[in-house]
């Protein structure tokens, strides 16, 4: 009986301590017995910071009024622009060259089966379903171009009233069937043929690393 | 090959092609309406611009398959749309056309500009036209059409 007491105190201590740095108040989907030490959840977080920082992911989470390409995140051609909702402007919105499919056409069992991305290799566009900025809440650089620091994505996107209210079960699946969030590791060949850079880890990686840091807590480094 | 049902300019038209083929190809070879033009391929131009459920869309790059029957509207319909026929008027007026290469396409934006926008500021006209090129330098007449056939429209 002592030992299962010490034992359940042990688990209540290594939640609290999870929790600690964490900007998710919601519980992480998992009973706290189950959650890894902070330290694996921070470093499971690096591994997740790694990926939001590239090129693939940052050009759309932008603090501009415009999107970036390529992989120097050079302001998007034409000076394409935001424009009120994240798809662009009347006339010219995301979806005027970044085209996806927009209904059932395989008859698969998931959204990726439906919602297949839509790269025209012949040309060079990439293409996905909704395509669209990230809502410039979730900007993860400076007015400067520079990222943010591992610290302050990670507040960002914890902070319910900036992630459109998203705990760690909804991140989770966010980084898993997101069409947009899959497009970054399908993301095709630019006009000359060759070929897009691919995130530091594997969609498979990127989900893995961010179910440990969403079982952790969604602990957020100090600074 | 697939077969597609398409609805362009309000007629059902049926279309045998390979689910790639851009729809560019399919209204210019296929239905052999012309008005959309191939300017660069890569939808960095925009001179196939059509409309696709309401919206501007380059027709170079998306894919036949795509389409899923949302609505097609091209330039050949523009003089039975109450904004498509104020536009082209509007060009005429404005004496907008040199070559004319790039025009339908640019009538095609301005026109979608003009129905979710009834008086664009130059603003929303340079963001909303910036991607449609014109090598001839027709830029401030087309923008001057605009803003004339904003007029008219009310």
């Amino acid at each position: 009986m002592h030992s299962v007491r010490v034992g359940l105190l042990a688990a209540v201590l290594v939640s609290i301590s999870a929790s600690v740095g964490s900007g998710s108040p919601r519980a992480a989907g998992t009973s706290s017995e189950a959650r890894p030490a902070s330290s694996e959840g921070l470093a499971a977080w690096q591994q997740v910071y790694s990926v939001l920082t590239h090129p693939r992911c940052l050009n759309c989470h932008t603090a501009t009024n415009y999107p970036q390409q390529g992989e120097d995140r050079h302001r998007h051609q034409f000076n394409v622009v935001r424009g009120p909702d994240g798809r662009g402007v009347a006339g010219l919105t995301c979806a005027t060259c970044h085209q996806g499919a927009t209904s059932k056409a395989t008859g698969g069992p998931n959204c990726a089966e439906c919602h297949k991305g839509a790269n025209l290799e012949a040309t060079g566009v990439p293409g996905g379903h909704g395509w669209h900025l990230a809502p410039l809440s979730m900007a993860w650089q400076d007015r400067n171009n520079k990222p943010l620091s591992s610290a302050q994505v990670c507040r960002a996107v914890t902070d319910h009233t900036r992630n459109e209210n998203m705990g760690g079960p909804e991140l989770l699946k966010h980084h898993e069937e997101a069409a947009l969030v899959q497009y970054a590791w399908q993301p095709g060949k630019r006009p000359d043929g060759t070929a897009r850079a691919l995130p530091p880890l594997t969609q498979a990686q990127f989900v893995e690393a961010t179910r440990r840091w969403v079982e952790a807590g969604t602990p957020c480094p100090q600074q | 090959m697939e077969t597609y049902k398409l609805m362009v300019n309000g007629q059902q038209k049926e279309v045998t092609e390979d689910p790639s083929t851009p729809l560019l190809w399919v209204l210019r070879e296929g239905l052999k309406m012309t008005g959309t033009k191939y300017g660069c391929g890569i939808a960095a131009c925009g001179a196939c611009t059509v409309h696709i459920g309401g919206q501007a869309a380059r027709s170079c790059v998306l894919p036949v398959s795509l389409v899923n029957g949302r609505p097609i509207v091209t330039i050949e319909a523009m003089a039975e749309d109450p904004v498509g026929r104020v536009v082209q008027d509007a060009w005429v007026d404005e004496d907008v056309v040199q070559c004319g290469y790039c025009q339908s396409g640019q009538i095609m934006a301005a026109v979608a500009l003009l129905k979710s926008i009834r008086k664009p500021t130059d603003k929303d006209i340079e963001e909303s036209m910036g991607a449609n090129l014109c090598r001839c330098g027709t830029y401030v007449r087309i923008r001057q059409a605009i803003k004339a056939a904003a007029q008219q429209l009310g």
